[in-house]
């Protein structure tokens, strides 16, 4: 047991749940403030078998795991946003093809190279609208180690049940930040593998033909079976097509397989809520300083309350509605001009409750901030 | 016990976020107490500000940074110039005689201590200086045992290092046990 205890950053929290999940490779490309994603896999990966590629750029990094996931290994690659704005053409690529993988992005200050070294949360759109056309994405946030931790676990979970890329959307403070982790032990979390075909070698194998319940088995690319993998609409064979009735039914599918299943998805912690008349909405670092006002105000009867989403897409829109129904005030605490709060205020009923409380100059927003905000909002002055 | 918020202050390359990290580190494993480090720097590598912050208690932290320091540790006076306004009222300014110019009073005790010049005397070089600070901060605050430390600077540094640092924190931690504090 003292031996899983650890007291390590986010980022190398990261790692060692990518690998309890089953990575056996990872490329990427060194950035802050995900670098140590990258160096401490260069380190861990090896030791247990596993490849690291350090690559040129970003393009490189995503399209190596999409093509080592196709041979069937597990595989991840960390960015920042200036490295995440790069990957989006292959993400959308992953998303045709579904072919899964899990692309980290430890946020920080932007746009363009922005703030290296101080936070931000201004990815939230970006990992949802970044690669272009209609498509369906995961997106996923922790705002503790432990947390990161299981979330990080059930990317890879997720993207092996799904056929599909999953975006950890992490930030400058979490990732950073040292703190104490529990490793679980094995068994604790439980994995995913990748449902591979039965069918043998000689016999066709089609590889975008779904089964009844909708999963597509794969074969690894290179092993028994010859096949077609590409970007363009695609028929069961994976070859090119503009049938309509192809187009229509793969376009409906990669939209449905996400949003069909999005409450198996969907993870967030709430406290405090039963009698909150104001619920404070948010996720990653800023949650933290929310969770500080939260239990302090409450020590003074103050009926306050927090969601904190983990799940950021599909967006939990239901959750949302159903934990701030009896609330007065609802408040969205991030660390950008303002982008979860829209999806709040199109989830919730009488959106005139939902206000901002953000900070957007590379600090990450203090439990003072925010209630200087709510006082203002209650009318109290600050 | 009472929450600690400390933060380390210097300029890069003076390690003072490793010195951060060990003492948190210390109060995690070898303590049985919740902590959590954060750093703000630069871009640059060395030279640029830098800053650490750690919070020890025994209850769950979630807001990681600090804002009120109960202990400072400034070792350039860009730090102190910038940081000695923070310090919480009755709290503790850690600073080094030769790097750093106290002009200012402030409502807290002050610990200026020789730890730049007693490192370079005894060990040649400077490079101790941030594990000599980190054993004053620790025998100036009693919140980390001399043990629980020892075992995370010996863990940090392979063999090369591990009897140089040690002798460095303990050094660090004779001239916190030694010095008089007075009031800034």
């Amino acid at each position: 047991m003292q031996g899983n205890v650890k007291f390590i950053q986010g980022n190398e929290v990261c790692v060692e749940a990518a690998l309890y999940a089953g990575l056996e490779f990872f490329a990427g490309y060194p950035i802050t403030p995900s670098t140590e994603i990258a160096e401490t896999m260069s380190a861990r990966l090896p030791q247990i078998g596993g490849r690291f590629l350090q690559m040129e750029d970003e393009i490189a990094s995503i399209c190596a795991i999409i093509g080592a996931s196709l041979t069937g290994r597990k595989a991840m690659t960390a960015t920042s946003g200036p490295g995440f704005s790069l990957m989006q053409e292959a993400l959308g690529y992953a998303v045709m093809t579904e072919i899964p993988c899990v692309i980290v992005d430890v946020q920080r200050g932007g746009p363009s190279t922005g703030l290296p070294t101080h936070v931000g949360q201004g990815d939230f759109n970006q990992a949802r609208y970044g690669t272009h056309g209609d498509h369906a994405i995961v997106a996923l946030t922790a705002s503790n180690h432990q947390d990161m931790f299981a979330i990080t676990v059930e990317a890879f979970n997720i993207a092996e049940a799904f056929r599909t890329p999953v975006i950890l959307l992490f930030d400058e403070v979490t990732g950073h930040m040292r703190e104490k982790v529990v490793i679980p032990e094995r068994g604790e979390i439980a994995l995913v593998e990748r449902l591979r075909t039965s069918v043998e070698s000689g016999v066709d194998y089609h590889p975008y033909l779904p089964r009844e319940d909708g999963r597509l088995p794969m074969s690894d690319f290179g092993g028994v079976h010859r096949y077609n993998v590409t970007g363009l609409y695609h028929d069961m064979w994976g070859f090119p097509s503009d049938d309509p009735k192809i187009v229509y039914g793969l376009i409906r599918h990669l939209m449905d397989k996400i949003g069909n299943y999005a409450e198996n998805m969907t993870f967030f912690r709430q406290d405090h809520i039963e009698d909150a008349h104001t619920v404070l909405v948010s996720y990653g670092a800023a949650a933290r300083s929310a969770r500080h006002l939260v239990e302090n105000r409450r020590k003074r009867g103050e009926r306050l309350g927090l969601l904190e989403l983990q799940t950021l897409w599909p967006f939990p829109g239901d959750v949302v509605r159903k934990v701030c129904k009896n609330a007065d005030y609802i408040v969205v605490v991030e660390l950008n001009t303002g982008q979860v709060i829209r999806e709040v205020k199109l989830a919730v009923d009488r959106p005139e409750r939902v206000y901002l409380a953000n900070r957007i100059d590379g600090q990450l927003i203090s439990p003072t901030d925010i209630q200087n905000i709510l006082r203002l909002l209650h009318g109290k002055g600050v | 016990m009472e929450k600690c918020r400390l933060v380390f202050s210097g300029s890069g390359g003076q390690g003072i976020i490793t010195a951060a990290i060990l003492l948190a580190e210390a109060a995690v494993l070898h303590e049985g107490l919740n902590a959590v480090q954060s750093q703000s720097y630069g871009a640059q590598a060395r030279g640029g500000a830098a800053r650490s912050d750690v919070v020890i208690w025994d209850k769950p932290i979630y807001y990681p940074k600090v804002i009120q320091p109960n202990v400072l540790v400034c070792l350039t006076q860009t730090a102190y110039n910038k940081y000695h306004p923070t310090i919480r009222p009755g709290g503790l300014l850690i600073t080094d005689t030769a790097l750093v110019k106290v002009d200012k009073s402030a409502e807290a005790r002050l610990a200026r201590l020789p730890f730049q010049d007693q490192v370079k005397q005894e060990m040649g070089n400077t490079r101790g200086l941030n594990i000599c600070v980190l054993g004053a901060v620790a025998a100036l605050t009693q919140i980390i045992s001399t043990g629980s430390l020892e075992s995370a600077v010996a863990g940090r540094f392979d063999e090369r290092f591990r009897e140089a640092n040690l002798k460095a924190l303990h050094m660090g931690i004779a001239l916190g046990s030694q010095s008089a504090l007075s009031s800034v």
